[in-house]
């Protein structure tokens, strides 16, 4: 498994991690080994366990079962405020009788640094957050986003080895939030801090983390770059997760040597595509991301899985359109086409007839 | 039209409640400035039962007593019953939690009659036992205000402390706090107004307790409300209602610093 950062012994290791409340299992042994320096991401749905694994991680939780080690060294009996982790709480846990800069301020005074020496860390990173001017202010007077900014800022003043991040720009609007992810990777770069961030947007973790894990129902089911994990997703439901995706589910008729042919519910001619070698019978699921797929108002010539249906909705995104597209079993098809090349191909429009094809390369089979 | 008729209603069934609520302390005000020795006739202006008040030395004895009672027995009882809100709050799994919270919390049902009497039974017993308490006086009645006061911080404690977010304490954790600098930095400042609410109503509770403190307490130890009781008994001196005058005055005045306080503290405009 590939690590970021400096490669070498793995920075932080968890081995076997459970935690159960009430007899259910919040976190459900899982594994993983996260390098020195490296931008980690924590991607699952709602209720999965992300927040219970980070917990652990800054000691809030004990764990049920298994270790955490940091550098090497077991955090069993470490509690969280000698840890080297600085957690940032998805409820942003502000002090609300100390004003911003104190509230920032927080953790250099445990740590008795110098006053000017606070005072100059403090207001460096509240500038950064751009939240300089409200330095005085109480969180009580603040806007959401700006109090999210404000947990942002104590989390990162005080520079520690390892950053848990709990949804840390849920709140912030777009622009913000491009720039506050290019600076958390400057930071990181500049600092060589450890990151491991929860999010709910897929994006993010794609364009900032050095790799990403997707976690369901307390467990980790794929761990990888962005890319392998968009890619080469393990199961229907990482493929499902992460970005849009169409899924056929069907059978398995014939295979061999790297292709298999795979017969889909409502679709007369099998579905071409590159995978492992499985018996005939096998029940699987095709992936096919909607990028993928080539559509043309003209039967194409030569391509190998080629379906026809009626267009039945045109979304404009700006940089693409989303076409939505029955086939005549009735099952609808996603398919993003970039708008340059809308505008200048012949027009397909809504409840005209299309034909869709696509390599065998594009789809991905499934068999869990 | 039915607008009209309740623009006189809200506002005359207001007035008609305040006077309910306030008429008898603002005539018992008035007349401590009658000149007349009859509370009921009003005979002109006079300031003459307040400095006849000052020359009281039985009851400015008893009223330094009281409050001297009042102060000690409050902050007892702020302290106990902090502990025992905390627990309350905090530890909500342990062996007899039940039956702890309701032991700490039954003197706020107990008629006093009874907590009064069970008091006396117990100091009686424990002094012919161990010869502790020697007598009844000050001591016994600090512990019985302590007692009975105290299950009004704990529970005034507990509420406070169960709506508190315990992901500041996290917060303050695993920014380097240790657990003691955690509780004097983040929860104490953040439960202040709770204590401040407690102490003041532990205060006055104590301040104004007449059965209880009638049990316990012994031949010098007369305090303020047992003077004021047995002197109504051979009828109302103009004095008491000067006394009563200077004590809802200055409750008034302790009331609105510490709501003041407790605004202050709650958010404080941008500076
Ligand atoms: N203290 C607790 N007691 C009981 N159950 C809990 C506790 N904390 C979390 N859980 C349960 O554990 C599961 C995982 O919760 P967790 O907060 O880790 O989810 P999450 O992945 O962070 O979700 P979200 O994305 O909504 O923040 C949930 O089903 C939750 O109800
Ligand atoms: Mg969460």
């Amino acid at each position: 498994m590939p690590l970021g950062g400096d490669g070498g012994a793995p920075y932080l290791r968890i081995e076997g991690v459970t935690k159960r409340f009430a007899g259910h299992a919040a976190v459900n042994n899982v594994s993983l080994d996260i390098g020195r320096g490296e931008f980690f991401a924590l991607l699952g749905p709602s209720g999965c366990g992300k927040t219970t694994l980070l917990r652990m991680l800054a000691g809030f939780e004990r764990p049920d079962a298994g270790a955490i080690l940091i550098d090497g060294q077991d955090m069993a009996q470490v509690p969280p405020y000698l840890r080297p982790v600085n957690m940032m709480f998805q409820s942003y846990a502000l002090f609300p009788h100390m004003t911003v800069a104190s509230n920032v301020g927080f953790g250099l005074r445990q740590d008795k640094r110098p006053k000017d020496e606070i005072a100059t860390r403090v207001s460096k990173v509240l500038d950064l957050v751009h939240m300089g001017r409200h330095a005085q202010r109480k969180p009580g007077q603040l806007s959401g986003g700006e109090r999210q900014r404000v947990a942002l800022a104590r989390a990162l003043v005080k520079e520690p080895k390892l950053l848990l991040l709990d949804e840390p720009m849920a709140a912030l609007d777009r622009k913000l939030r491009e720039e506050t992810r290019f600076e958390l990777v400057r930071i990181q770069n500049r600092v060589g801090i450890t990151f491991i961030m929860v999010t709910h947007d897929q994006e993010e973790a794609m364009t900032t983390a050095s790799r990403v894990a997707v976690m369901q129902s307390g467990n980790i089911v794929q761990v990888g770059t962005p890319r392998e994990v968009y890619e080469q997703p393990a199961t229907r439901f990482v493929a499902d997760f992460i970005g849009a995706v169409n899924l056929f589910d069907g059978k398995v008729v014939e295979a061999r040597d790297g292709a298999v042919s795979v017969i889909v519910e409502g679709l007369d001619v099998p579905i071409q595509a590159q995978g492992a070698p499985l018996a005939a019978g096998t029940a699987v699921s095709l992936a096919i991301r909607p990028e993928k797929i080539v559509l043309t108002a003209a039967k194409p010539e030569g391509a190998s899985n080629l379906v026809q249906g009626v267009v039945r909705e045109i979304a404009y995104r700006g940089d693409l359109s989303t076409y939505r597209i029955d086939l005549p079993s009735q099952k609808a098809v996603r398919a993003t086409v970039p708008n340059i090349d809308r505008l200048a191909g012949p027009a397909v429009e809504v409840g005209q007839q299309a034909w869709l094809s696509w390599s065998v390369s594009a789809p991905v089979v499934l068999t869990q | 039209m039915i607008y009209g008729r309740r623009r006189i209603f809200v506002p005359l069934m207001m007035l008609l409640g305040f006077c309910f609520l306030y008429g008898p302390i603002v005539s018992l005000i008035v007349y401590s400035f009658n000149s007349s020795r009859l509370v009921t006739v009003w005979a002109g202006f006079s300031t003459h039962w307040y400095s006849e008040l000052f020359h009281n030395d039985a009851i400015l004895t008893a009223a330094l007593l009281s409050l001297r009672i009042a102060a000690i027995s409050a902050t007892g009882a702020l302290v106990l019953g902090t502990l025992a809100g905390f627990v309350l709050a905090r530890y909500r799994r342990f062996h007899g939690r039940g039956l702890f919270g309701s032991m700490v919390t039954a003197p706020l049902v107990m008629p006093e009659v009874i907590t009064g009497l069970s008091l006396l039974l117990l100091f009686v017993s424990l002094e012919s036992i161990i010869g502790w308490p020697q007598g009844r006086g000050v001591l016994t009645i600090l512990i019985a205000h302590m007692t009975f006061t105290l299950a009004f911080v704990a529970v005034v404690v507990e509420a406070r402390l169960s709506a508190f977010d315990m992901s500041l304490e996290e917060a303050a954790l695993d920014l380097g706090a240790r657990p003691l600098k955690v509780f004097f930095v983040i929860t104490l400042p953040l439960i202040s107004p709770a204590l401040v609410a407690g102490w003041l109503l532990a205060f006055t509770l104590s301040l104004d307790d007449l059965v209880i403190t009638s049990f316990v307490s012994g031949p010098a130890s007369t305090t303020l409300p047992m003077v004021i009781f047995s002197s109504v008994r051979l009828g109302v001196s103009p004095q008491i209602n000067a006394l009563a005058t200077i004590l809802v005055a200055t409750v008034t005045v302790v009331v609105v610093i510490a709501s003041r306080l407790m605004l202050t503290n709650e958010k404080r405009p941008p500076a």
